[in-house]
């Protein structure tokens, strides 16, 4: 298993190049044209990126961000989730580049490779940012009654939280 | 809505980390972190940056290699089960795949649009301004993340210092796997009640 995560990269990379290349597809090009995608991309989240970590590092250095894990942490408790990730539950649906200012910073502190580094890389890698979505979704559509889209969503992300905190222990722990 | 639930956060979080600095005697930590968060975001940002410009070239050489299609293809059968009313709407299905599969690659700027439209086709059929029970369950599917290879994540995990940035897929997975069963369940109840 750990070869095969390990390698996935790679791997990846491989299996586009020849599959574009069967079908006579200018592999480079793509590449470039592709990659300046990601280039807009960051330049996109870096401004607000800015703004929201110097609020998480004010909120941290104030001390506020360890009473909120000690307020948060017997809810968190009874869902097997760590306190510590708290801050980044609260944002995860609602902002995107500030669910990656949270977690990064949580992975920062804590260690890439600790329990809760690990438990905050896993939420970040399989949530969304569930408000904006819906906002987008129903904006375009011209759908004003949302039923039990919210939710439903939201339970997903709960889910998430949990099974994050759950499968990062089981395989970590 | 974005915008302003952030307007609001991000002005309370300096408020009440000022305020509290007050009363903790944390001030100057507080005026210090205020300049440090910015170095912080911009050194994030190139840790970050190589990876991502990489992911996204090799994403589109999957792409153009036909790998959206051949997913979207895999995904059909369970769809058209997902979503009953797509089974006689072949361009609800043709989008709703192709969305999921975009989504299944981390391609969230090919994902939106074509979500967009599906979105279009599962509200034909929709009673004055409600949602349908289509359109409910593709925003579950949307907002439950199912991506199959979190680049930016394993990006960050790299910049500090992971041994292997990417050992956190099974978990990732599973988390995943489990997150969208829950919500597709609870839409799917929630649809039932709710008749």
């Amino acid at each position: 298993m750990s070869a095969a995560t390990s390698l996935i990269v790679p791997f990846v990379m491989l299996i586009a190049g020849l599959g574009a290349l069967r079908r006579r597809e200018d592999v480079f090009s793509a590449l470039a044209e592709g990659g300046a995608d990601g280039v807009r991309v960051l330049a996109k989240i870096l401004p607000p990126l800015v703004a929201l970590l110097t609020a998480v590092y004010m909120l941290r250095a104030s001390g506020a961000m360890d009473a909120l894990t000690r307020l948060a942490a017997p809810v968190l408790k009874l869902l097997g989730i760590p306190a510590e990730t708290a801050p980044l539950i609260l944002i995860r649906p609602l902002s995107g580049s500030g669910a990656l200012a949270v977690g990064s910073e949580l992975i920062a502190e804590h260690g890439a490779d600790s329990l809760i580094g690990r438990t905050a890389a896993v939420m970040l890698g399989s949530t969304e940012t569930t408000f904006y979505t819906i906002a987008v979704y129903f904006g375009a559509s011209g759908i004003r009654k949302t039923r039990y889209a919210i939710p439903a969503a939201l339970l997903a992300d709960l889910a998430g939280f949990a099974g994050a905190a759950f499968f990062t222990r089981l395989l970590f722990g | 809505m974005r915008v302003i639930a952030l307007a609001w956060i991000w002005t309370a979080i300096v408020l009440f980390s000022t305020a509290y600095s007050l009363f903790a005697g944390t001030s100057a930590e507080v005026g210090r972190a205020a300049l440090e968060g910015g170095t912080a975001a911009v050194k994030l940002i190139t840790d970050i940056a190589g990876p991502i410009v990489l992911w996204c070239g090799v994403m589109e050489v999957m792409r153009r290699g036909g790998a959206a299609e051949a997913i979207a293809r895999l995904l059909r059968p369970l769809l058209t089960r997902l979503f009953p009313s797509a089974k006689r709407n072949n361009a609800a299905l043709e989008s709703l795949s192709a969305n999921v599969s975009a989504n299944m690659l981390g391609l969230g700027n090919a994902a939106t649009p074509l979500g967009i439209r599906a979105a279009e086709e599962l509200s034909r059929d929709a009673v004055d301004g409600g949602a349908t029970d289509g359109m409910c369950l593709l925003v579950v599917l949307n907002t439950a993340s199912v991506q199959l290879i979190p680049t930016t994540v394993a990006a960050v995990r790299a910049g500090a210092g992971a041994s292997q940035p990417f050992d956190i897929l099974p978990a990732v997975w599973l988390t995943s796997l489990f997150s969208v069963t829950v919500g597709v369940t609870a839409a799917k109840l929630f649809a039932r009640r709710r008749r």
